[in-house]
């Protein structure tokens, strides 16, 4: 069957009233996180990792989606209206979004933005379906060593490609690494790091740090700023609709944006953000005004929340068809496949194709629900920008420590929640990047298996690493990747990478 | 998590120099940690200490790195930081580590949600309190109830026990 068929029969599957029910409940969730400051899609999906515990699998998985595509949908309204982005991948956005709101053009920017992210989320999904089984085919050729190699070009890429340093990229990472060796090894069953302490044996939980890394860190380093004065929001005048020149100057940013964000996601690359800023970037040069750019140029928002939102679907092409996680989001809805006994990969389509293309499906879906969440009601979610602060924060921390309490009732989780909030506290601080240690705690057990059946098939011989030729170019790419970034940082040139930085989302 | 002054550039900075000491440490319990397993090598001539060691040896080097950049004055300057709601918050966090198995999910939560709100600028502590305890409250019966999930009941949740969520 080809990719045709199994996207027409997930279709049939998303169609269920349950699971249209699930990615309505997603999307207008991750509308509304996306629209919050302060607090993005890997925290929600954190948060929601317990409650749906007992829930159906693939209701869950296609609503951690949906999560994911609104809140990509939703940072841009914020971004907009603001000038404070509400996640990481929106940032650009605000650039020449909140320049046009100023100037009372709120409605058509919002428009472009919702339109541009459709676009881009429909053609990437399609790209998504038609792109995964080939991969799926490529995977299966991948043995221990490959994969080990993914997972270091994976850590090398999230860590220290981009951003403004490597040591601290680096460091985050081996945090992260060093985290995973709590508990029992996979291997031989030995207690690692557990101190004679019953409640490390199962080791660190990937929803504990998460939620103290990016709500009780976040909350932390915000509070700390004091009060920095009021945002104001620019209510939106007149019509939202886009006028012929606003389509017209809008299309080809939105294809192109889509065509430079879904490869940076599927690519282990660092994320969404990455790709907005190259959109922006090009945009930018190609433009026919570019005067306008920095006033409000229409194509500034069209450009890069559409890559944003391509980027979104590109990231699920690695997760689905290797298992493999490249940004933080994409790496806490891997330990929601985990939570259901599912280990997203290759193998998964096999096994469960039913439950891939359902949720590949569903994405469709819940990218047309999206169009209509936020067009038409946009006025209800620039309403959840008038909370004021302090109920805003504090509610975030409610549902923070309900989802850890729900997890795992006892003194001891919270406790280290508590720790963690005060090293993502730390962390913030001193300009630590958050996604690395994530990735590390979530990937390191797995590329530590993956190394030592690599090596057992070997007989210790760690030369087998390079005798592969995909094992040993991936690694080659990963040492360029380490270095470079080094070397320009070290001449002076990091302040592009800085630009580049991807932050939590 | 103390407070960080604005330090005038070219001098060591101690707050970096701590990190530093604090990833060396982690490192060196990683380290130490590793060498007390038994290496069952097997074929692979990799036990289950060979990577946590490499991962704190890794540390212990980074925590060098970090000295090193400590010293050149690498680090990013740091916007001032208030310590008063930051205290706020983790008293709020360990009032509710403390309260959560005696006086139950609503009123453990609900002083975490009046500590932080006080700590984002919310003079007014009963109301804060009121809130939080109603809030936390409406949160349980859905949670607890409905979605079956496991949250710690207390005096208030007592109260209501046994009544079905509306």
């Amino acid at each position: 069957m080809s990719s045709f068929d199994f996207l027409m029969q997930g279709l049939v599957t998303a169609s269920d009233p349950m699971l249209l029910l699930y990615a309505l409940i997603g999307v207008t969730i991750g509308t509304a996180i996306g629209v919050l400051p302060g607090i993005g899609p890997a925290l929600t999906v954190a948060l929601l990792l317990p409650v749906t515990y007992r829930l159906d699998p693939a209701g869950s998985l296609i609503m951690f989606a949906g999560i994911y595509y609104g809140g990509m949908y939703g940072g841009s309204t914020t971004s907009i209206l603001l000038n404070t982005p509400g996640e990481s991948a929106s940032i650009i956005t605000a650039l020449e979004g909140n320049k046009m709101a100023r100037k009372g053009r709120g409605g058509p920017a919002l428009a472009t933005a919702a339109i541009g992210s459709f676009v881009a989320g429909l053609i990437a999904t399609l790209l998504l379906a038609f792109l995964a089984p080939h991969v799926v085919k490529l995977a299966l050729v991948f043995g221990p060593r490959e994969y080990f190699a993914l997972m270091v070009l994976a850590f090398v890429t999230v860590s220290s490609a981009f951003g403004d340093s490597t040591l601290r990229g680096l460091t985050s990472l081996f945090l992260g690494l060093g985290l995973a060796c709590f508990g029992i090894d996979q291997l031989t069953g030995q207690a690692r790091m557990s101190f004679g302490v019953p409640d490390l044996l199962d080791g660190i939980e990937v929803t504990t740090l998460a939620v103290a890394m990016f709500a009780v860190g976040e909350a932390l380093a915000i509070a700390a700023l004091g009060n920095v004065g009021d945002d104001k929001v620019h209510a939106v005048k007149g019509s939202v609709w886009m006028s012929r020149a606003d389509w017209s100057r809008s299309w080809k940013p939105w294809l192109r944006g889509t065509f430079i964000g879904f490869p940076i996601g599927a690519m282990p690359a660092g994320g969404a953000d990455v790709g907005t800023f190259l959109s922006y970037a090009a945009e930018k040069k190609l433009s026919k005004h570019p005067e306008e750019f920095g006033h409000g140029a229409i194509e500034g928002v069209a450009g890069p929340e559409a890559a944003n939102n391509a980027s979104a679907a590109g990231t699920l092409v690695p997760l689905l068809t290797l298992g493999l996680p490249t940004t933080a989001t994409a790496a806490i809805m891997l330990a929601g496949f985990q939570q259901f006994g599912l280990q997203p990969g290759p193998l998964l389509f096999v096994t469960n194709p039913e439950l891939v293309w359902g949720l590949i499906a569903s994405l469709l879906i819940a990218n047309a629900m999206l169009l209509v969440l936020n067009l038409p009601m946009i006025g209800l979610w620039v309403k959840l920008l008038t909370i004021p602060k302090p109920w805003l924060y504090a509610g975030i921390l409610l549902f923070a420590t309900l989802g850890t309490i729900g997890a795992n009732p006892s003194t001891f989780e919270l406790g280290m929640l508590l720790v963690f909030g005060l090293v993502g506290y730390g962390m913030r601080v001193f300009g630590y990047p958050i996604a690395p240690i994530v990735v590390g705690l979530i990937l390191g057990p797995m590329a530590e298996q993956q190394l030592r059946r690599a090596l057992s098939i070997s007989q210790g011989d760690w030369t087998v690493l390079l005798t592969s030729p995909i094992s040993a170019t991936m690694l080659a790419i990963s040492a360029v990747a380490l270095i470079v970034p080094l070397v320009m940082r070290m001449r002076g040139r990091g302040a592009l990478l800085r630009q580049m930085a991807g932050d939590e989302d | 998590m103390s407070v960080k002054q604005h330090e005038t550039q070219r001098r060591p900075d101690r707050a970096a120099l701590a990190v530093a000491a604090g990833l060396a440490l982690f490192g060196g319990v990683i380290v130490v940690d590793a060498a007390r397993l038994a290496d069952f090598g097997g074929y692979s001539g990799v036990g289950p200490g060979t990577v946590p060691r490499m991962v704190g040896i890794a540390l212990i080097l980074l925590a060098v790195w970090t000295v090193a950049a400590a010293l050149r004055g690498d680090f990013p300057e740091r916007p001032r930081q208030q310590p008063v709601p930051v205290l706020w918050i983790i008293a709020g966090l360990a009032a509710q580590l403390v309260l959560l198995n005696v006086a139950g999910f609503s009123i453990a939560t609900g002083v975490l949600f009046a500590f932080t709100a006080r700590a984002f600028g919310q003079r007014n502590l009963p109301l804060a309190l009121g809130v939080g305890i109603a809030l936390s409250f409406a949160v349980w019966m859905v949670f607890s109830q409905l979605l079956l999930l496991n949250l710690p009941a207390g005096p208030l949740e007592n109260l209501f026990f046994g009544r079905p969520a509306p």
